[in-house]
C-alpha cells in the first residue's frame, strides 16, 4: 500500500518538511509519537517523529534532516511521489497534563518533535515557554509555528546570527534563575544537547523529560535493537519511550550505540552517490 | 526394504558461504523409493503424531502410484502450508516419532515426502482457488504468521470477508523475519500469501494493532477477531555487558538478515555487524539459524553456547547435524556469565562457566548447575542471545477484558475462544514459542469455532 507525498519543501538548509497521506495514522496520532518510513524495497526502516497531523485531511507531517543515505534519498522525493511503507503511530504518547508552567526546549531538527508537544501542552492549559536553537539562523526551523504555539518564545544560535548568542541551555538556565516556578522541562535534540541539559538541570530538581532516538528496526518491541538504559534498567525506546526521565538516562550508552554502524553507513552513502552519478540523474 | 532415502544437500563447504537453500529435495525416484517403505498401516500411529492429522498413508499411497496430484490434494485437505511444514516441522518428535518403522529402525521420511509433493505442485503451478459465496460476515485476523494465515484461509473459504492486519511491512511472521532463506526460501512464503489473497483476503501490512487501531475498535467493526500475534518479544539474560555494541537479540540479528536482507548489504541499505568470532547463546532452532547466518555473513568461528548437553538441544535434529557439518562449534554444558567490554563499548570476549547436569527437576529434566571455578573467556566480537521469546504485548493496549496468564500468553478454551465474546486466538501468542504446525493447527481450530459462532 503506497503512501503518497502531498507536499514537500526544504524549510532550512538540508532540513525538509513532508506531508504524507496516511488517514489511519493521522486519526490515531498523538504528540510524542513517531512513524517508521521505508522508501522502497531495498531501503532501511527509518524512524521519524510525527511533527504534525491532521485527522480531517488525513495527513501526517514529518520533518527530517539529511543525515545519511535514506534521509538524502527521501530529500530528493517530491509531491505525488509514493513511499512504500509508513507505519505508525508508534511509541508511547508524551505525558501531557496540566502542570502549570513548562519549558519546551528544541535543538536543531529536535524543534520538529517539540512543536506538537507545544500545541498539546497549551491545549492542556499550561503556560508554555519554548526555547529553540540551532547552529545558525539558516538552520532554524518552525520559528513562526513555535511562536504561535507558545506563550513565550526564546531563540538561541551557536554563532549569534539570531537571538541569544550561545546554547539553548543558557537561556533555560536564565529562566530558572529568574525564579519563575517551572513544573517540567522537556528537551529534544541531539543526544549531546540532551545530556548537557540533563546535567545542567539536575541541581534545580526540576522534572526533566527527553525523547531518545536510538537506532530502531521494527519499532514495535520485537528486536530490542533500540534498548537504552534508564535508571539502571534496560528499556526498549520504541515501546517504553521514546520519552524518558532525563536524569536517569545513560547518554553515553545511547551515543555509543548510535555510532555502531558508522562505517557501514558511509559505505551505503558512497554506494548511493556513486549509483546516482553513473545513472546521470540528479 | 530399501533404506531411508538421504536428503540431497548442498555441499557444506560451499553452503557455508551462501544463503541458498541447503536441502535440495528428493528426486522423483527417491520419492518413489522412500514411499515404498511405508506399510500403509491400518491404524497409522504417524497420523496421531501430526498436529493437523494429515492422512499420511493416504498421500504416500498416491505417491506409490505416481499420482502426485492425488498426493498433494490429500495433504491439502488438512494442511494449507505443506511446502513450509515439509521443510521445518520437527518431524522426529511428531509424525516420524510415531511411525511404526521407527520402533525397529528408521521411520518413513514423511516430511521429505510431503515437501516433494508440495514442490511438485509449485513447479506445476497451483490452481487458483474457487471463491465461495459470501456469508455477509466480516472477520479480522491479526498477525500474518502461520496461525493467522491458516485461520484467514479457512475463514475466507467459508465465505467470510477477511481482513488481515500485519504490523511489519511483509507477511509471513517468523517464516519471513526469523527462519532464514537457506532453510525456507521466501518465495515459498510469498506464494502461500498470494494464494490467500486469491481467496479474497484483504491483507493490510504496516498496521500495528494496539496503536493504529485497538482490539476494542476492531471488535466493533468486525463480527469476529482472530489473534495470531505470535511470541516476538525477545528475552535477554540480564548479565553484565548485554547492552554493549555487538550484542544482538536473535530477533534483531535474524530480522536484519532476513526481513531487511542485510546479507545483501550494500545493495540493501540495512547494515549488520559481521563478526569474526560470533557466540550464539541458546540451543533451539533460533540459535541454529542465527549461528548459521553468522557463518554465512563471513565469520571465522561461530559457536553455540548451550547450558545443557547435546541430548537436550531443542533444535530440529536435522539442523543440528547441518550446523555441525558446516563447522559450527558446539560449546555444550557451558553458560555465559558476562560479556567483556572492549574499545568504544564493543564486545571483547565472553566469560563462560562450565555446567554439569544435576538432579532431575519437576519437569523430569536434569537441570544444569555451574561448576565453581571453571570460568573461562571465549573470543567474541558479536554475541547473539537466543534464549527465547514471549508474546508480543503490543496487542494488549486497548483490549479491555482480554485475559492473559502470568507468562503473558492469551488464555483460550479448547476452541481457541478468549475471555472476550467474539475474539479467538492461537499460535505462539497462546502457547509461547512453539512450532509452525502447532500454530497452524490452532489457526484451524479457531477458524472452525469462529464459523460456528458466526452461523448462530
Ligand atoms: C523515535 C525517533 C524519532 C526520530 N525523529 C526524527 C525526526 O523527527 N527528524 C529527524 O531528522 N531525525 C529523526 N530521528 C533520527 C533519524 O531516524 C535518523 O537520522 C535516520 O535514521 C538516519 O538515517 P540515514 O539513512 O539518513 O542515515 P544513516 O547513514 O543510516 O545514519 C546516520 C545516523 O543516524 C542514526 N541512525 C541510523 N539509522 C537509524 C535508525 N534506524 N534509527 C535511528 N537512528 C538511526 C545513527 O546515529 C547514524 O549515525 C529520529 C529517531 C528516532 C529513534
Ligand atoms: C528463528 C526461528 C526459527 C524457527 N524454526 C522453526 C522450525 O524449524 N520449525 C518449527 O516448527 N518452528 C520453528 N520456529 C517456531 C515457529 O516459527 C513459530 O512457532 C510460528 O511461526 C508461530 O506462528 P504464529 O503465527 O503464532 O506467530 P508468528 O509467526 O510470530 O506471527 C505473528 C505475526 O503477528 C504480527 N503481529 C504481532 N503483534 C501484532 C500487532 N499488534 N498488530 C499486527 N500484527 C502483529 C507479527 O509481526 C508477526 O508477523 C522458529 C522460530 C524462530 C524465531
Ligand atoms: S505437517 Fe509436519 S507433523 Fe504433519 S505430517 Fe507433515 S511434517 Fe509431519
Ligand atoms: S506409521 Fe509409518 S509405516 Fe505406518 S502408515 Fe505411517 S508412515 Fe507408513
Ligand atoms: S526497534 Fe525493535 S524493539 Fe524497539
Amino acid at each position: 500500500m503506497p503512501y503518497t507525498i502531498i507536499e514537500k519543501k526544504e524549510i532550512a538548509s538540508s532540513v525538509h518538511m513532508m506531508k504524507i497521506l496516511a488517514p489511519d495514522v493521522a486519526k490515531a496520532a498523538k504528540a510524542g509519537q513517531f512513524i517508521i518510513v521505508r522508501i522502497d524495497e531495498t531501503s532501511e526502516r527509518v524512524p521519524l517523529t510525527i511533527a504534525d497531523f491532521d485527522a480531517t485531511e488525513g495527513t501526517v507531517t514529518i520533518i527530517f534532516q539529511e543525515m545519511g543515505k535514506t534521509t538524502k534519498q527521501l530529500a530528493k522525493m517530491a509531491a505525488s511521489d509514493e513511499l512504500q511503507d509508513f507505519v505508525g503511530p508508534l511509541g508511547t504518547p508524551a505525558d501531557v497534563r496540566e502542570l502549570g508552567t513548562v519549558i519546551l526546549v528544541g535543538g536543531g531538527v529536535g524543534i520538529a518533535p517539540v512543536y506538537p508537544q507545544a500545541k498539546a501542552y497549551s491545549e492542556a492549559g499550561n503556560k508554555v515557554i519554548s526555547v529553540i536553537g540551532a547552529r545558525n539562523e539558516s538552520l532554524l526551523i518552525l520559528e513562526d509555528e513555535m511562536r504561535a504555539a507558545s506563550d513565550e518564545l526564546h531563540v538561541a544560535t551557536d554563532d549569534g546570527s539570531k537571538g541569544h548568542h550561545g546554547f539553548v541551555t543558557d537561556v533555560v538556565k536564565n529562566i530558572l534563575d529568574s525564579g519563575e516556578k517551572i513544573a517540567r522541562v522537556v528537551v529534544i535534540g541531539p543526544p549531546i544537547l540532551m545530556r548537557v541539559a540533563a546535567g545542567m538541570l539536575e541541581p534545580y530538581g526540576v522534572e526533566t523529560l527527553v525523547s531518545l532516538n536510538p537506532i530502531m528496526i521494527d519499532g514495535t518491541g520485537m528486536c530490542g535493537g533500540c534498548r537504552v538504559s534508564v535508571g539502571g534498567e534496560t528499556k526498549f525506546a520504541c515501546v517504553d519511550g521514546p520519552e524518558f526521565d532525563a536524569h536517569k538516562v545513560d547518554f553515553n550508552l545511547l551515543m555509543s550505540r548510535l555510532a555502531l554502524y558508522r562505517n557501514e553507513e558511509s559505505k551505503c552513502l558512497d554506494n548511493h552517490n556513486h549509483k546516482c552519478t553513473c545513472k546521470g540523474d540528479n | 526394504m530399501v533404506d531411508r532415502q538421504a536428503m540431497p544437500l548442498q555441499d557444506p563447504k560451499e553452503r557455508a558461504h551462501n544463503f541458498n537453500e541447503v536441502a535440495l529435495g528428493y528426486s522423483g525416484e527417491q520419492a518413489l523409493a522412500e514411499a515404498s517403505r511405508c506399510l500403509e498401516c491400518k491404524s497409522p500411529k504417524c497420523v496421531e503424531g501430526c498436529p493437523v492429522n494429515i492422512d499420511i498413508p493416504g498421500f504416500i499411497s498416491c505417491i506409490k502410484k505416481e499420482d502426485f496430484d492425488g498426493a498433494i490434494d490429500t495433504i491439502k485437505l488438512t494442511n494449507t502450508l505443506p511446502a513450509v511444514c515439509g521443510r521445518v516441522c520437527p518431524q522426529e518428535v511428531q509424525c516420524e516419532l510415531h511411525c511404526i518403522l521407527a520402533k525397529k529402525g528408521e521411520p518413513v521420511a514423511i516430511g521429505r515426502l510431503e515437501r516433494f509433493c508440495a514442490d511438485y505442485e509449485r513447479e506445476k503451478g497451483v490452481t487458483p482457488p474457487v471463491r465461495t459465496t459470501s456469508s455477509g460476515k466480516k472477520v479480522a485476523v491479526i498477525g500474518a504468521g502461520p496461525a493467522g494465515l491458516t485461520a484467514a484461509a479457512d475463514l475466507a473459504k467459508a465465505g467470510h470477508a477477511v481482513t488481515m492486519f500485519e504490523s511489519l511491512h511483509d507477511t509471513g511472521g517468523v517464516l519471513t523475519y526469523g527462519i532464514p532463506e537457506f532453510r525456507l526460501p521466501k518465495a515459498i512464503v510469498r506464494d502461500e500469501v498470494e494464494y490467500i489473497k486469491q481467496l479474497g483476503v484483504d491483507v493490510k501490512v504496516d498496521y500495528v494493532i494496539g496503536k493504529i487501531k485497538t482490539l476494542d475498535e476492531l471488535r466493533e467493526d468486525f463480527d469476529a477477531v482472530f489473534l495470531g500475534t505470535g511470541a516476538g518479544l525477545p528475552k535477554f539474560m540480564g548479565i553484565e555487558g548485554e547492552n554493549l555494541n555487538g550484542v544482538y537479540s536473535a530477533n534483531e540479528f535474524l530480522t536484519r538478515v532476513n526481513l531487511m536482507k542485510a546479507y545483501l548489504f550494500p545493495d540493501y541499505d540495512t547494515p549488520i555487524k559481521r563478526g569474526k568470532h560470533v557466540i550464539v547463546v541458546g540451543g533451539g532452532n533460533v540459535a541454529m539459524d542465527a549461528a548459521r547466518s553468522a557463518l554465512r555473513l563471513g565469520a571465522d568461528e561461530v559457536s553455540i553456547v548451550y547450558r545443557r548437553s547435546e541430548d537436550e538441544l531443542p533444535a530440529r535434529k536435522e539442523e543440528v547435524e547441518n550446523a555441525k557439518e558446516e563447522g559450527i562449534v558446539f560449546r555444550l554444558l557451558t553458560n555465559p556469565t558476562r560479556i567483556l567490554e572492549g574499545e568504544n563499548m564493543t564486545v571483547n570476549g565472553v566469560e563462560c562457566i562450565r555446567m554439569e547436569l544435576g538432579e532431575p527437576d519437576e519437569s523430569g529434566r536434569r537441570s544444569p548447575v555451574p561448576i565453581e571455578g571453571s570460568e573461562h573467556v571465549v573470543d567474541a566480537d558479536v554475541v547473539v542471545i537466543a534464549i527465547g521469546t514471549s508474546p508480543n504485548p503490543m496487542i494488549f493496549s486497548g483490549s479491555e477484558g482480554l485475559e492473559t496468564n502470568s507468562r503473558g500468553t492469551i488464555i483460550v478454551d479448547d476452541s481457541g475462544k478468549t475471555s472476550l465474546a467474539n475474539v479467538y486466538a492461537g499460535g505462539d501468542a497462546v502457547t509461547g514459542a512453539a512450532t509452525v504446525i502447532s500454530a497452524m493447527g490452532a489457526g484451524k481450530i479457531a477458524a472452525q469455532a469462529i464459523n460456528e459462532y458466526l452461523s448462530n
